[in-house]
Formats: C-alpha cells, structure tokens, sequence
C-alpha cells in the first residue's frame, strides 16, 4: 500500500513522551492508547498505523519492513548496530546515559573482569576499544543485583538520575554514550515513500525544535 | 546433533521442491535468453578459487561473506564465492582478455556466511550481466535498461523505483574538502544511516572551513525525487569538477530511462553507499513495496581487473533469482502428462509400437509417464494411452 504508515513506538516512558511529538505532527491516536490492550492503533491521518511494542523489537519490525517507521532509544539501537535503518531525527526524549557502573569503592578485581549487562554488544564492543578482555553475563533485568551477589564485578546499563544505583550501593564509573530516542526509518520504505516520510520528518524536526525552545 | 533432527538444514540454506523448482528453472531460463537476446554470452565461473583472486578491491562486507577452506594440495586458502561479479571481471580481464567491449551473463548459486539483510537466504541464486570496456553512459543505460527489463520479463507485476546514486559526488567531495582519513570514515559510517544529528556533531567539531561544514551537513538530507540534483547542483556547484559532473550524469542517465521505462518511479540518495562493495560510478537498486529490500542491484566498477593485468571500464547488475520467483506473478503449474499403459500386459508387437509413439510424443515435448504397477487413477496425469486399431492413441483420463 503506497499510501500508508506504519509507525512503531517503543512502550513506556519513550510512549509518553514520542506521543506530543507526533500530536504537534498532526498524527494522535484515535482511542486511548495507555489503557487500550489493542497493540494496532489507528490514527488521525487515514492510512497512518501506530503499533506499541517493546523498545528492543521496534528495530527488528522497521528493518524487515514490517513497519515503515518508528521510534526507538539510541541504547536499542546501537545494541541491535542498525543495519538496514535510518535514524534522521533524534527527537531529544528520554535522555539517559549508558554507563559502567561497579559497587562503591570496589577495588580492582586482579583477574578478568565480568560484565553484567542486557547490551552484550555494546559491552563487548566497549570493553574491547578501552583494550580490555572481559567475561560478559547476559541479563534481562535487575542489573544491580549482580554485582551484590558476585555475579560479576560491573555492570552495563541505563543511568537516568542514578537513584536505583546509590540505593543498591552502586555507583557509575564511565559513560559509554549519551542516549536519546531517534526516528529510525527502514531503507525501503525511505525510497518507496520518500514522498510521505519525507514531510513528516521536517514536521517532527519542528516539533522537536518547538519543545526544545519551550 | 541427535536422530530426531538430522533433516534439519543450516540457517537460511533452502531446498527448492516441486512446483516451484520448475517455476524458477523456467524463469531461469527466460533471464538467460533475455540476456543472450542482448548479447550477452553465458559464463559458469568455478564454486570455488583461492582467495586472492575473489576478494580483489572489495571490502572486508565480501571477505566476511566468504566460506574458507584450506586447499590441502597447495596449503592456500580457497573461498566459495559469495559474489560471482569479482569472478566475471577476471574472466573478462585475464581469461578473454579481448580488446573491445565484452558482454557476459551468469546465474549461480552463491554461498553467504551471513545473510547480507533480514529478508535474505544465504544461498541465493545470483543472476546478472556484466558489460566490459565502455565507459560512458550508453553502457550505464543499456545494463539498467537490461535490469528493469529482467523484472518486467520474470512478471513482476508490482509497481518499481530505481534507486540512484552515484560514487564520485562523495569521493569527489571528500577529495576537494580534503578531509583527513579518520574523519571521513566516521563521517561514511554515519551517512550510511542518515544520523543527521550526529553528522552535524562531528561535522562542527571538524577543522574545516564553514563552506565545507554546510556541504557535509546538507550531504545527508539529498535524498528523494529528480529536485534533489537541482539542489545538489546548487550546494556543491563549485566545489569540484568532478561533483559537478557526477550531477549532471545522473540527470542524462535518469531522463533517458524516464524516456524508456515511464512507468518506474526515480529516486535519488547522494550519500548513501551502504553495500556498495567496489563501485566506483553510477549505482543503482530496484525496489518494490511487495519486498523489504532492493531486488536487483549493481553499479560501474572500473578497473577492478587491475589486480589481473587490464585495467577495464566495467558496469553491470545482479539479482537473487529465488526473490524475483517469489515476487513473480507467474502462476505455479502443477505438472501434467500422459499415462502409459502396464507394459506387463502387452503383447510384443504393442510394446514395440509403445516404444516408437512414446519416443515420438516425448520428441514432440509431452511428458509420457510410465506406469510400472497397477494404479486406478495414475498421479500427475490427466490423459492416457490407448490400444486402438492396431495403435496407441491418446485419450482423456
């Protein structure tokens, strides 16, 4: 269909705030997204389609082709390396940075150091540049666990104001990258519907500007 | 690997079954006599060759792609080709070695360690032409006609744009604003994904003059219908000769195939490179909303046969066939023949009269089947032979 949208977001916090972008765009939902369990919204715009799914798969949809566009952190993106996307806007929400962080005041391990992280790619890819081997251990949440038990000496994640991390007697060491969420586009759908992205990304890069001046 | 799953294949190796086989071979066959029709003669390059010879001028995507194996006669490492374009220009640079212009035509599988996108298998079955020793946009123009052609002859039916580009408004750009090595490999990875913002970051942080700055920003953002060139043309206008010309080829190369195929829809991305291995001009990708990637693809890559002794001007295209079969509105068409009657209950003189009508019928193209025990309704087979007046005749089932 040459004429419609497939707009995928990321759920949570990122919904919250991607939505007022796309309202100033002219695209809102037609019921309420929030309470709705509907994961298929239409729009305000005929043919335009938002989908709510977990941040982690909005890559994998937009570059299938499966959705045309959407909305994911820059943490995802990196993660997943982007192949087959396009990230023209960042739309400046959500901002966080990735960091390594280790328990307070632990001293150095003296042997290889392990990981805790859900990004097992940007962690390898880190550690390798700073020219350190490292053991990696994937996990899905409650990084600040593992460092408590011994499960491993640093963790990688998401540090927004640091409070789950004093609270567990964590602190951050380095920044990895600062994240925001961006408009990611797939390749084909950018050539196909040049036409119809094409404005909207200058109506998104307006409403970005808008809210940053606000 | 237990009992339970010794059927199972590797990751996105696939087997093709009937009906679908004889619908590819078929559309096979249509390609290669297109391409002959063209005058492009038929190459079968080898499976496999050492690895200096089929990683020449590519980048490490190509090398990555490539299955090795140690040859145990020579202790060289061999790779199963993942592209077999590098193979025809050294078929054309070392093995023809002919003077004038060399068209060449292929279809063969490759072999990808990796898929090259999520909608790939890593056995596609590569079709393409290859045309050797014309520079100039005539040969541009006849291997894109040529492309777009193979669509419309395997019955794509789907609506297509041509994607164009072309390689020396980057590297001529690049080349005037001499930029050092380490910013211009950033800069190329963040093109490829079109990270306006992070573009303008690294842009501002560069010690370069404010002209230059706008060019490099604005790089990212050319992309969409034939305006873009004019818009080109206006930010780097002066910069170098070399952009300049590159702008303008690709307008005379996008009106003459507007004037050709009115029905495509053109598109243009002055930035973007991303699986371009060894091109060096005009690049070009056919896409359709029916598939999530290009459908066919290629470019002008000259002098890659340097590493063989002739340096050629050279253009053309490929396509994975097994995608164009799936995209094809070509029906699927479940075999049919001619049932033969159980030789067992014949006498000698209708066995050999069998003999002479079923070699006669098969010369005529049907598909005789033989019947080697009783059936009631023989499969696959809608008409049969029948004994009369001293011969076999055919006979509705």
């Amino acid at each position: 269909m040459p004429n419609s949208l497939t707009i995928a977001l990321s759920k949570g916090r990122i919904l919250k705030e991607t939505l007022p972008l796309f309202a100033s765009a002219g695209i809102e939902p037609l019921e309420d997204i929030y309470t709705s369990r509907k994961l298929v919204f239409e729009t305000t715009q005929p043919g335009v389609r938002f989908l709510v799914i977990r941040a982690t798969d909005v890559p994998t949809y937009v570059s299938y082709g499966a959705a045309d566009m959407g909305v994911a952190g820059k943490d995802v993106l990196l993660e997943h390396g982007g192949s087959g996307l396009y990230e023209p806007l960042d739309l400046q929400i959500s901002k966080c940075r990735l960091m390594t962080c280790a328990p307070v005041g632990a001293a150095p391990a003296g042997r290889r150091l392990r990981v805790a992280s859900k990004f097992v790619n940007i962690t390898k890819r880190y550690f390798a540049e700073q020219g350190q081997q490292v053991d990696i251990i994937k996990l899905y949440g409650a990084m600040e666990l593992a460092p408590i038990l011994g499960l491993a000496d640093q963790i990688v994640d998401i540090v927004d104001t640091g409070n789950t991390l004093r609270a567990n007697g964590l602190e951050p060491l380095n920044e990895i990258a600062v994240i925001s969420s961006r408009l990611v586009v797939g390749e084909a759908s950018m050539k196909l519907k040049h036409g119809r992205i094409g404005p909207l990304i200058e109506q998104l890069a307006k409403a970005v500007n808008a809210a940053q001046d606000y | 690997m237990s009992r339970a799953n010794r059927w199972l294949l590797p990751d996105g190796v696939k087997e093709v079954l009937p009906p679908e086989a004889a619908r590819i071979e078929g559309l096979r066959r249509t390609v290669v006599d297109q391409y002959q029709a063209w005058g492009y003669d038929l190459v079968m390059p080898p499976l496999i060759e050492y690895i200096d010879s089929l990683l020449i001028g590519t980048g490490d995507d190509l090398d990555l792609a490539t299955f090795k194996v140690i040859d145990q006669k020579t202790g060289r490492t061999m790779g199963i080709r993942a592209d077999i374009t590098p193979q025809v220009a050294r078929i054309d640079a070392h093995s023809l070695n002919c003077q004038g212009i060399n068209r060449l035509c292929y279809s063969n599988t490759v072999l990808h360690t990796s898929a090259a996108n999520p909608l790939a298998s890593r056995s596609p079955l590569q079709v393409g032409a290859e045309l050797y020793g014309h520079a100039g946009i005539e040969s541009d123009l006849e291997v894109i006609s040529l492309m777009l052609t193979t669509l419309t002859s395997v019955d794509i039916k789907h609506p297509i744009t041509l994607d164009l580009g072309h390689v020396g408004i980057y590297r001529g750009l690049i080349d005037a604003i001499e930029l050092a090595e380490d910013d211009e490999r950033d800069l190329f990875n963040l093109l490829q994904s079109k990270a306006v913002a992070d573009i303008d970051a690294l842009v501002t942080a560069m010690d370069l003059s404010e002209q230059s700055k706008t060019m490099l920003q604005q790089l990212p953002r050319l992309y969409g219908d034939t305006q873009i060139l004019d818009q080109a043309q206006q930010v780097f206008g002066e910069v170098s000769a070399q952009v300049s010309e590159a702008i303008a080829y690709l307008r005379d190369l996008a009106n003459a195939i507007s004037a050709r195929f009115p029905q495509v829809t053109l598109y243009f991305d002055l930035a973007e490179l991303r699986g371009y291995e060894y091109h060096t001009g005009v690049v070009f990708a056919a896409l359709t909303p029916a598939f999530g990637q290009a459908i066919a693809k290629g470019g002008r890559y000259d002098d890659i046969g340097q590493v063989f002794g002739r340096a050629r001007p050279a253009t053309g295209f490929s396509a994975d066939l097994k995608i164009l079969a799936e995209l094809s509105d070509q029906p699927q068409q479940q075999a049919d023949g001619i049932a033969m009657p159980l030789e067992a209950n014949l006498s000698a003189d209708q066995r050999q009269e069998l003999w002479h009508t079923q070699t006669q019928l098969r010369q005529q193209g049907q598909r005789l089947v033989a019947q080697l025990e009783q059936q009631t309704k023989p499969e696959q087979c809608s008409q049969q032979l029948v004994w009369e007046n001293q011969a076999w005749v055919i006979e509705a089932l």
